[in-house]
């Protein structure tokens, strides 16, 4: 209620409640995050992609450049006392990797960049969804076809693959479509905002109001798009509904066909959904969008598309193509490895001893866990997650199997 | 499995005889069944009974596949991530402004009772005029009589319940009526099974209005 002061809020007992959609994370599961984190970063080296570590906060004229509204509402902002000028916290790391390759990564070859970072929202993307996502992605830029978006794609899959995912699918669709056929109607900026968030919702009656006054067959062309989602079949049945379209419409719809072709040997038989009345991120994208989608979960659990020219208002407009995915919510619909899950620490006792100090350090130095029973208090070996000892047995020190 | 969620009250029971021509009879009567899950004969389909501003939330969240909900829910909550790609055409109504006869409002800002306070303030804000809302969860029409308010925004079916308190309608905001809503993942993940609901439904909600057109 604005206005008005919550009772209890300040109380001593609650001091230690966190912001809605923050969260810490406590050891066992931090452990696999912090697992998961680093095989990705490496499954993304390994495909050639380099890490990049943008800044958390910087000016928010940079950090807004070419982006749409609904990021700067989405950004938490603050008076930089050195300047005077505003700054703000990273909603989304992708338009800051776009200025970094703009900015500094001048040739003329395809550039891989990678990232991972924790991403702060001002509103949360649904309710009870967390307000600190841990963002990660990978960028493809400096090549316009269907084949670097079949290379993200594809990286997205093995992403989700490596973090435990199971039961994917994918579904796809072009912005291209719509952007086309809008043009053609010759709607303007408002209308054309209407009717998208109208196609988004699917709400076939509100875009019939909505178009009621257009001629006849490119409204009729929009209309159907409602209902153009399935299996591949709807390719070609697009390609019946949309012969009076225009060329460009027509190019979106053979390269979302070339897009699905390529994919059939590459995916592995994940079930591929269409969808030509999906706009996610319509501001900002400019051809092939995609997510992933995993039963139980609502919301797509990754996502991405082209988005070419972004680093126009950096100064370098060039094809680009990515995927992103929050690490949180991989480690929620992921399976965890067997690896984390099983601990085996070795409990060493406290001693002066320098043969102790020695095997301790070789141990560790080989990548065990050893924790020290430290004097003065009853030790339980499991607690501390160890489930083997060393033992001192006349002088020597030895490691048992046991952790009794 | 699919999962529709539904309310209790005129939704419900204008719903039932659509979902009964689409095939969907539940095992018991969710009017009287004292239970939140009911099953449907096929034991491929089940219902959940809830609250009616609860149905978008169950939905987005994919813990239904399917809801019915009324559009002035789906407009009070705004920017949801669901797709509503029915209209069933049942529980009709008006949102509207309602208050006094003597309209004025002294040059000064008016204050609106509502419990639909999302859309009474995009709705004057389109208007351009600055409104006090006051958000009321029932009895609406009694604000203006007392003082507490200068209009209200509320649902209207026949009228009679302003006439009775004195009101008149001052402005029309939206006609209403029921949505069928769909998970975006279930859409996506079960299409061919949601598909056949939703043109089940649409046969049914289209019949449905052929016999209403025709009884006049």
């Amino acid at each position: 209620m604005p206005g008005r002061s919550l009772d209890g809020v300040g109380l001593e007992a609650e001091r230690w409640l966190l912001p809605a959609g923050i969260e810490e994370t406590l050891p066992e599961e931090a452990e696999e995050m912090e697992r998961l984190r680093r095989v990705l970063l490496d499954l993304f080296s390994s495909w050639g992609y380099r890490l990049v570590i943008p800044p958390f906060i910087e000016y928010l004229e940079s950090l807004l450049t070419g982006t749409g509204r609904d990021l700067e509402l989405k950004t938490f902002k603050l008076t930089d006392q050195l300047s005077g000028k505003l700054m703000g916290v990273r909603a989304d790391m992708t338009p800051q990797v776009a200025r970094i390759e703009a900015r500094h990564l001048r040739n003329d070859q395809p550039a891989r960049l990678c990232y991972l970072g924790t991403v702060l929202y001002s509103l949360p993307e649904g309710v009870s969804r967390s307000r600190s996502p841990i963002q990660l992605g990978a960028e493809l830029y400096g090549h316009g076809g269907i084949e670097s978006d079949c290379e993200v794609l594809c990286l997205m899959l093995e992403t989700l693959r490596r973090a435990g995912v199971e039961n994917v699918h994918l579904d796809l669709g072009h912005v291209g479509i719509f952007r086309g056929l809008a043009k053609q109607a010759g709607l303007g900026e408002q209308e054309e905002r209407d009717v998208y968030d109208a196609l988004q919702r699917k709400a076939v009656s509100e875009i019939d109001a909505l178009l009621d006054s257009l001629p006849r067959p490119v409204s009729g062309m929009i209309r159907d798009l409602a209902g153009l989602n399935g299996g591949e079949a709807v390719l070609d049945l697009a390609a019946k509904r949309l012969t009076k379209a225009s060329a460009e419409v027509r190019a979106a719809l053979d390269s979302l066909r070339a897009l699905s072709d390529a994919l059939r040997d590459r995916i592995d038989g994940v079930p591929v959904h269409f969808d030509l009345a999906e706009l996610r991120g319509y501001r900002y994208h400019t051809g092939v969008v995609f997510a992933a989608f995993v039963p139980g979960s609502g919301q797509e659990v990754a996502r991405g598309g082209r988005y070419d020219n972004i680093g126009r208002d950096f100064g370098r407009a060039r094809p680009a193509t990515g995927f992103s995915a929050d690490l949180k919510t991989l480690m929620r619909v992921g399976v965890p490895s067997a690896e984390t899950r099983q601990q085996k620490g070795i409990l060493a006792p406290w001693s002066a001893a320098p043969e102790l100090q020695a095997l301790v350090r070789k141990l560790r130095d080989a990548g065990e866990r050893v924790v020290y029973a430290l004097p003065g208090k009853e030790v339980d070996a499991r607690s501390l997650g160890c489930t083997r000892r060393i033992v001192e047995r006349k002088g020597e020190f030895h490691l048992t199997e046991s952790d009794e | 499995m699919i999962t529709l969620a539904i309310s209790k009250g005129r939704i419900l029971e204008e719903a039932l005889p659509l979902l009964s021509r689409a095939g969907i009879e539940p095992e018991e009567d969710p009017r009287s069944s004292r239970k939140l899950v009911i099953p449907v004969d096929d034991r491929e389909f089940r219902l959940l009974v809830i609250r009616a501003q609860d149905v978008p939330i169950y939905v987005e969240h994919g813990a239904a596949d399917l809801g019915i909900a009324g559009k002035d829910v789906l407009l009070e909550q705004g920017s949801l991530n669901l797709y509503e790609p029915l209209d069933l055409g049942i529980a009709r109504c008006r949102m509207v402004v309602a208050g006094r006869q003597d309209r004025s409002s002294h040059g000064k800002r008016p204050r609106v009772g509502t419990k639909y306070a999302e859309t009474t303030r995009r709705f004057f804000a389109k208007r351009g005029t600055q409104v006090e809302i006051i958000p009321l969860s029932g009895s609406m029409e009694l604000a203006p009589q007392v003082g507490l308010t200068d209009w209200i925004v509320d649902l209207v079916d026949t009228g009679n319940t302003l006439r009775a308190n004195g009101l008149v309608v001052l402005d029309h905001i939206a006609d209403i009526s029921s949505r069928l809503v769909v998970n975006k993942g279930s859409m996506k993940m079960k299409h061919s099974a949601i598909g056949a609901v939703i043109d089940r439904l649409a046969a049914a909600a289209s019949a449905a209005a052929v016999q209403a057109a025709a009884r006049g």
